[in-house]
């Protein structure tokens, strides 16, 4: 009895292992296959000759790598802008209708967001922001906004309020002690938060495809054109380059997230 | 003594207003206007310039193929989540073997994070016809080669969907389960219930909000992936997504892609009214 148990847990973990592991095996062997003719079952030649045309400096890969991390990194910075105050209020301030506010925050998680995005490249075209960086960052930073304002609000919350108390009776001014004691000790949520944006830009497609393109080509819809081609050695070492990334925040989340922000978060 | 004791709160409330304003204005201007905008206009008739249904006549004459395969592609791969997540949270908490335990924890969890572009492309080269899921099926004779077959339909956007979805609901419902009181499951495995009974009697009633919300958020944001229907189901029916950009990026029919997104938002209201009066009814009853 128990031996057939453990015989049938093996074999349950193992179709596991296989339905999340399978797809992304597949995704690695066309990323090195030269060459991958119908019926074969794997690849006649292997080689890293797509790799050399991703990387080429002056290719349009290459192009959309840095357009991709250039919108990521202005995305961190625009939606920390606005969210670390917010946050501040949120979790330190006397506001009123704080969890209306909250609220107010989460709406874009509760509507499908494709019929907005649309809008918003409608809106965008009459002040001529298609296809800019400016109008793609803004769009990104809406969708960071949410998770970095109620990442920012429980890193604050989490924040011993007598150690502050202890600078301001030592004659800290608020500003000080905002920069002496606040900021450091929430430092570890916001940094999470920066990088969850970040992943957020970095992934982002619905958006982009509606308010970016022509003019402005990301990873992901490189990535989407290259495999509408029929080009799956292109399409899966994009693919590869925005997966390293998502798996690794994954594995390492725990340590920026301390449970006692999570622990705070929506409190 | 407490003469010089500080207010608790550091900022007064015009400088929590200050502060949070700019977030406010930015919310406003990049969500709540154009949402208003497409509720608005998917009332819009721009031929005429006058206001009416026509938009939804022309969407559901179009497209209530798609509408009815959306629903339906959305509904099952919730479904299947949820099942899936229960499963895995269950076992978390209700398993006794140690290695399978280590495992799992450190198996569900991969695609959490991976985009729905990435997984879509993952699973066009996994569940193809000459796809190394049928490869395998075949090369350990589980298959016959002339019954391998494409996945690269409906059933592919469910894969995909449960693929990437379940990880975040199990780790929400995985978290609930593991703050739960322990002393009733204990009680209910000294009077000699199953593993299974205890699961469905005892611990996922008392997860059962967490599993709704974490459903909830991942109905809403498999509504609005255009991705993957795009990359995995090439022909109709489709869904709606799909046929949004299609009506904009091929006739600039704002019209009828705004009366679509309209009935994305309304298949969303439904499924969080039915929550929302379910939560209302168990707030009435005696805890």
């Amino acid at each position: 009895m128990n031996l057939l148990r453990t015989c049938l847990t093996g074999a349950l973990l193992a179709l596991l292992a296989f339905a999340i592991f399978g797809p992304i095996t597949n995704m690695l062997v066309w990323s090195v296959a030269e060459t991958w003719y119908y019926p074969a079952k794997l690849p006649q030649s292997y080689g890293f000759s797509f790799w050399e045309r991703v990387f080429r400096p002056q290719g349009n890969a290459m192009e959309s790598l840095v357009n991709s991390v250039v919108i990521a990194v202005l995305t961190v910075i625009a939606s920390l802008a606005v969210a670390i105050p917010a946050g501040l209020a949120l979790g330190r301030g006397s506001l009123p209708w704080r969890s209306l506010f909250l609220l107010i925050f989460l709406l874009p998680q509760a509507f499908p967001s494709i019929a907005v995005h649309m809008n918003i490249a409608r809106i965008f075209y009459g002040f001529g922001l298609n296809g800019t960086f400016l109008g793609v960052v803004l769009v990104h930073t809406i969708q960071g906004l949410v998770f970095s304002v109620w990442i920012a609000t429980a890193a604050f919350s989490a924040v011993d309020r007598e150690l502050e108390e202890a600078a301001a009776n030592m004659g800290a001014s608020p500003f000080t002690v905002f920069r002496s004691v606040t900021l450091p000790l929430a430092l570890p949520g916001l940094m999470a938060s920066a990088i969850f944006v970040f992943l957020i830009s970095l992934d982002e497609f619905t958006g982009t495809f509606f308010v970016g393109v022509p003019d402005i080509t990301t990873m992901p819809l490189l990535l989407f054109t290259a495999s509408m081609e029929g080009n799956y050695q292109i399409a899966s070492i994009t693919a590869l380059i925005l997966l390293v990334p998502s798996v690794g925040f994954m594995l390492f989340i725990e340590r920026f997230l301390k449970s006692d922000v999570l622990a705070k978060v929506g409190s | 003594m407490y003469a010089c004791k500080k207010d608790p709160h550091m900022l007064s409330r015009r400088a929590s207003l200050y502060l949070v304003a700019p977030a406010i204005l930015l919310l406003g201007l990049l969500f709540l206007y154009p949402l208003s905008f497409s509720l608005l206009w998917s009332f819009r008739d721009e031929e005429t310039g006058g206001w009416g249904l026509q938009n939804f006549i022309k969407a559901f004459s179009l497209y209530s193929n798609d509408i009815l395969f959306t629903l339906i592609i959305v509904t099952l791969s919730t479904t299947v989540i949820g099942l899936l997540s229960v499963a895995i949270g269950g076992y978390l908490t209700l398993g006794e073997n140690r290695v399978a335990l280590a495992l799992l924890r450190w198996l569900y969890r991969w695609p959490l994070f991976i985009p729905f572009v990435v997984a879509a492309q993952l699973m066009r080269t996994f569940l193809a016809k000459n796809g190394m899921m049928n490869n395998i099926f075949v090369s350990t004779g589980l298959l016959e080669p002339l019954q391998a077959a494409s996945f690269l339909d409906w059933r592919g956007i469910v894969i995909t969907f449960v693929w990437k979805q379940t990880p975040f609901v199990a780790l929400l419902v995985a978290g609930a389960m593991a703050s739960l009181d322990r002393s009733t499951i204990e009680a209910a495995r000294n009077l000699g219930a199953g593993r299974l009974r205890i699961l469905v009697g005892i611990v996922v009633p008392q997860v059962g909000t967490t599993l709704v919300v974490g459903l909830i958020l991942s109905y809403v944001v498999m509504m609005s992936v255009l991705s993957v229907p795009l990359m995995l189901n090439a022909q109709t029916p489709t869904m709606m997504t799909v046929d949004m950009a299609w009506r904009i990026n091929a006739y600039s029919d704002y019209g009828v892609a705004n009366a679509l997104g309209f009935v994305s938002y309304a298949m969303t209201a439904v499924i969080a009214w039915f929550y929302l009066r379910q939560g209302v009814r168990e707030g009435g009853k005696p805890a």
